[in-house]
């Protein structure tokens, strides 16, 4: 290509012998694109596009550069920066180009800025009043030139400034204007949710516009809108499936049709609206069944675009609720897939396979033979695919082929496969190969997961699988290490520290010297360290030598979690008596009255806090859906009651939910550390303490590797305090639990995983109760959080019964009143950066309008109404341990100017968007 | 959505680069490393579809891309889209840039970067694909066109030279990307009205 473009421009000169002016700097790029692709090396690149960019900045600050000259330096500002090299000097005159010159400038201008700057660029607040202007503009090319920037590149800030405007375009008499502002407020939509809750109304319009450009623009926002919330539009069903048939039908312009399919990136994205909406569905579904069977019909053509709907189709047919003879049809259409001899086809029917076979995993059997050959397949991509569906139809007695398969490939095993091992030894070798080659990239889960399945195994039966792991380690440990991923190691030490004294034959020293050479090695991770040195304090006593080396050696460590756990270790390995009681050995005994909070308890009520209130007594108050939990309290306790402290009843609690005795009006919640091991509680040094504390590290749900590097035995209660006992269970009334009871945890955030975090705040347990108490902290809000978990119990050994809990929480309930006098107020406000202001709604049903607005708000958010003065008032309010957010509220006219300010910049919005909901359920 | 627009040639060079999501400077050239990396090694009977490169979301993102002569264009999507619609949708970008620039070449990319930018801005905006109808792509670029003309005189001429050196009989030279697509072929355009 080089060549040519090197023909190309030797033949250029001649052409151009009669320019002048703005004519040589379009020169200049020629010139520019000539000499670099004459380069042979990357430094010379370098080097040219230096002087190249250098030429540049001369040119912008020279007064006498017209705008038509600027034009064309930009675009070569742009080539630069698209080659990787920093250009940021010619940003502000792309803005200036923007602002000052005639439409064509304009538009090289606006092109510029969205491949120049992002979405938080400051520089971006100088584009403001421009695009104001032009969205005004009489010029359609400018007004679509403006939204075009809107939707792509906008401070989020400024939205309310240029909302009204776009909103207005909605119903501009041009549809190319219309279809931009439903995707600019498509976009708003996406980056500010609460901007646009007012212009539902407005959507719903562009849905029934007579323009099909701008009823398909529309699509997207409802095609996110019902991914969100599917209830809230089963009405729309109807006409859905009305503009599908008409598609269908032909009864859209000719112009519409992509080789004479009509329209068919829009029938792609109404079947996937309809999927959604008929989802576990049966009468919405049946809405939609004739068109479905419809749109199945016509796809028959031989094209690429027809496939692709059919590929729609068939998973919306899948999606909602079956139907016999459409299955049928899918059924088939599937097999046309598999079975193509084109690549992208037998892709996507891999994949249409791999998501029906969930629900029919015969369809499967009908291709196997298509199936085995995609697995020796050389494309990468339908490999991946095929193990996919692999993985999906996995059984006892396809399992070691498939993870053969699997291994052989890029070592992807789902460790759920593996549950069904043929024997042990093949087990924990498949396992050491998939940590030693997956390593790091494996998923968290993965070696949780292998972890778990080792300690939950009954103790005679599985001593057996322990006893292999525990040699095959050693082994590993004494050959080369540094090669070993970190999540390897992690594993390694915690089997070896938990189970080592399985193995008679094997020297303790040696495994305590094993270990300690890890800990020496460079490039094992403190994480990894923090792993080894808990299983240094759970392998037995006698090696105090040893161990004090290695205490005396770390104490000195620049890692405080290392030096803390250091100083642990001395104190156990010279205290005998405190080990003795502090390790167990093969302890499965639990504090089940959880005595040792008992003196926190006590001293929390005498300080003020209120008394417990157990789950099913708040739940209103809490407006938390705890049905299932609540549904096991019968069962368990039916179930427990006849077991007594010394009975061998197995009871594994996974999660409860309460709140938080000191904090009670307001709401903490789940957990998420396992502090309950195999081998009983594992305390955390900050049993007592604020959540807060908790390292942030706690963001990871369930992390049972956390957890698992704090596993150190639990004493069994030395004395039962009677007394303290009583408290407890006349306080913590729950799910019924037995005496000895091991707990597994398992809670995960659905969707928004990093958004909360949490621990274990507190676990109580009476003779048949046990409550445990989370803490749950919202580091990054959102409107809404869904939670699950499952509490998981045995009432007889080996009898393990799981029960699922879930609920929605908003972010309304991880805000608190933020108690300030108003001069800290006026302090906090100008040291705050992000702010958003929008008219809200004011209550004037009684008195005063800006009062019982405010303590309307007051009573269903819980902020603190700092003051009032006159038509103003002020309130703040904070996200429980987290960012504060201002508020300032001014009446104007009949709405609520109301301007927030908050450290955390999506803050604001979430809270105005609860505020705006509050009063309008006033 | 789609999270960016890519073409590079064979040998890896950037010609256009169009990023809907915010990423750092290097982060972007890493990306295009990257996803040129992977592209690339990929032979010409492998389906058109893979997992992006971990820089741009790992298996979240998909790698969409058609090959034609010199050029690769690729679109880095995440899962809510389809990708044989995507796949489409290259089809229809480069016919429409075949339409607007008399056989499109790698040559006219590298000139008209921000007239392929502007194409490229009517038919997908903010990640979001606004327009799929070629005729109405073409009519809304041919508006901002216009003035271009309108504006005439010297400044025209370097296209026209292009476009001249284009037609020349360069026997080595592709001089034109391969349309004619392994089972697309170009539609007849319906007439404006």
């Amino acid at each position: 290509m080089s060549d040519v473009v090197e023909k190309t421009l030797t033949a250029l000169p001649g052409l151009f012998e009669s320019q002048t002016g703005a004519a040589k700097i379009t020169n200049r790029l020629r010139q520019l694109i000539k000499s670099i692709t004459e380069l042979t090396s990357k430094h010379e690149e370098e080097n040219l596009i230096k002087r190249e960019l250098s030429a540049i900045k001369e040119q912008v600050s020279s007064p006498n550069t017209t705008m038509k000259q600027m034009r064309e330096i930009m675009v070569r500002a742009m080539y630069c920066e698209m080659l990787g090299y920093d250009a940021s000097f010619t940003y502000i005159h792309a803005i200036k180009l923007a602002q000052q010159g005639g439409v064509l400038e304009k538009r090289v201008g606006y092109l510029a800025v969205s491949l120049f700057l992002n979405e938080g660029h400051e520089l971006l607040l100088l584009l403001v009043n421009t695009v104001l202007k032009d969205l005004q503009s009489t010029n359609l090319i400018e007004v679509c030139m403006a939204l075009t920037v809107v939707a792509q590149v906008f401070p989020k800030d400024m939205i309310p400034a240029v909302l009204p405007l776009v909103e207005d375009k909605l119903s501009h008499p041009k549809e190319i204007i219309r279809r931009k502002a439903v995707l600019a407020l498509y976009k708003f939509y996406l980056i500010a949710p609460n901007q646009v809750q007012h212009i539902h109304a407005k959507f719903c319009k562009a849905l029934s516009d007579k323009d099909p450009g701008v009823m398909a623009s529309s699509l997207h926002i409802y095609l996110q809108l019902i991914r969100e919330s599917p209830d809230s539009y089963k009405d729309l069903t109807g006409s859905f499936v009305t503009i599908l048939k008409q598609v269908l039908g032909g009864k859209l312009p000719v112009d519409f049709n992509y080789h004479s399919v009509p329209a068919p990136w829009l029938q792609i994205q109404l079947l996937r609206i309809l999927s959604l909406l008929g989802k576990e569905d049966q009468s919405t579904s049946e809405l939609m069944y004739e068109v479905l069977d419809e749109s199945l019909r016509r796809a028959e053509m031989n094209h690429n675009i027809t496939y692709a709907i059919l590929y729609e189709c068939v998973k919306a047919v899948y999606t909602i609720h079956p139907k016999a003879e459409l299955l049928e049809k899918a059924a088939r259409c599937i097999g046309n897939f598999v079975l193509s001899p084109k690549i992208n086809l037998k892709y996507l029917g891999l994949k249409a396979l791999t998501y029906v076979v969930q629900h029919d995993a015969k369809l499967a059997l009908q291709h196997q033979m298509t199936i085995i050959e995609c697995l020796d397949h050389s494309d990468f991509t339908i490999k991946r695919e095929t193990l996919e569906l692999l993985f999906r139809i996995t059984n006892a007695q396809n399992v070691t082929v498939i993870v053969e398969k699997m291994l052989d490939f890029l070592c992807y095993v789902p460790i759920k496969t593996l549950t069904f091992a043929p024997d042990n030894s093949w087990f924990i070798q498949t396992m050491n190969d998939v940590f030693s080659i997956g390593g790091d990239l494996l998923q968290q889960d993965d070696p949780n997961n292998f972890l778990r399945l080792l300690a939950e195994g009954k103790p005679e039966e599985d001593d057996q699988l322990r006893l292999y792991a525990v040699e095959s380690y050693l082994t590993v440990l004494k050959g080369h290490t540094s090669h070993l991923p970190q999540c390897f190691l992690q594993v390694m030490s915690w089997v070896l520290g938990e189970y080592a004294h399985l193995q008679e034959s094997v020297d303790r020293r040696e495994v305590i010297r094993l270990l300690t050479q890890l800990l020496d090695q460079r490039s094992v991770s403190s994480e990894t360290r923090v792993w080894i040195l808990s299983a240094l304090t759970k392998i037995p006593e006698g090696q105090t030598d040893l161990i004090l080396d290695l205490a005396e050696s770390l104490s000195s460590s620049q890692d405080t979690v290392l030096r803390q756990q250091a100083q642990e270790l001395r104190h156990l390995s010279q205290d005998s008596q405190l080990r003795e009681w502090v390790l167990v050995e093969n302890s499965c005994a639990v504090d089940s009255s959880l005595s040792f909070l008992d003196g926190f308890v006590s001293e929390a009520l005498a300080a003020g806090a209120a008394p417990y209130k157990p789950p099913h007594q708040r739940q209103e108050e809490l407006s938390l859906n705890l049905e299932p939990y609540s549904f096991s309290l019968p069962v368990s306790l039916s179930s427990c009651s006849i077991t007594d402290r010394q009975s061998p009843t197995l009871l594994s609690v996974s999660s409860g939910l309460s709140g938080n005795s000191a904090e009670l009006s307001t709401l903490i919640l789940e957990g998420v550390k396992r502090v309950w091991g195999k081998d009983g509680y594992l305390p955390q040094k900050e049993a007592t303490a604020p959540p807060v504390d908790e390292p942030s590290a706690a963001v990871q749900p369930a992390s049972q590797q956390e957890a698992a590097e704090r596993i150190e035995p639990r004493p069994e209660p030395s004395t039962q305090n009677q007394d303290k006992q009583q408290l407890a269970s006349s306080l913590f009334v729950g799910l019924g639990v037995g005496s000895s009871v091991s707990l597994v945890r398992k809670l995960f955030y659905d969707g928004f995983t990093a958004s909360l975090r949490g621990n274990v705040m507190d676990c109580l347990e009476a003779r048949s109760t046990s409550v445990c108490h989370y803490a749950l902290l919202m580091d990054d809000p959102h409107t809404n959080v869904s939670l699950t978990g499952t509490v998981s119990y045995q009432t007889q050994p080996g009898h393990t019964n799981t029960l699922p809990f879930s609920g929605t929480l908003s972010t309304a309930d991880f805000i608190r009143p933020l108690v300030v006098t108003t001069e800290e107020y006026g302090k906090l406000w100008l040291s705050l950066s992000h702010d958003v202001k929008q008219n809200l709604k004011l209550l004037t049903d009684a008195g005063d309008p800006l009062r019982t607005t405010l303590n309307a708000l007051k009573d269903a958010l819980q902020l603190h109404v700092v003051d009032i003065i006159g038509s103003e008032g002020i309130v703040a309010c904070r996200l429980l341990s987290g960012a504060p957010c201002l508020l300032h509220c001014r009446v104007n006219g009949a709405a609520l100017a109301m301007w927030l300010r908050s450290p955390h910049p999506a803050l604001p919005d979430f809270i105005l968007y609860h505020c705006q909901r509050a009063l309008a359920h006033h | 959505m789609i999270k960016a627009i890519l073409i590079f040639n064979n040998h890896g060079k950037p010609r256009l680069s169009k990023f809907y999501e915010h990423y750092t400077e290097d982060t972007e050239q890493q990306i295009i490393r990257e996803t040129f990396h992977l592209v690339s090694k990929r032979d010409e009977n492998v389906c058109n579809f893979l997992e992006g490169g971990l820089l741009i979301g790992g298996s979240e993102n998909k790698l969409i891309y058609r090959h034609y002569a010199t050029l690769y264009f690729v679109f880095c999507v995440d899962s809510s889209e389809s990708e044989l619609g995507i796949l489409d949708l290259i089809q229809v970008f480069v016919e429409t840039l075949d339409k607007c620039f008399e056989n499109v070449c790698e040559l006219d990319l590298i000139f008209h970067m921000d007239k392929v930018h502007n194409i490229l801005a009517e038919m997908v905006m903010g990640g979001m694909v606004l327009e799929t109808n070629m005729s109405e792509i073409i009519t809304q670029a041919e508006a901002h066109n216009k003035m271009e003309k309108s504006e005439a005189g010297i400044a025209g001429a370097p296209a026209r030279a292009v476009s001249a050196v284009k037609n020349m009989n360069l026997p080595e030279m592709p001089k034109n990307i391969n349309i004619g697509d392994i089972s697309i072929k170009v539609p007849n355009l319906p007439s404006f009205k």
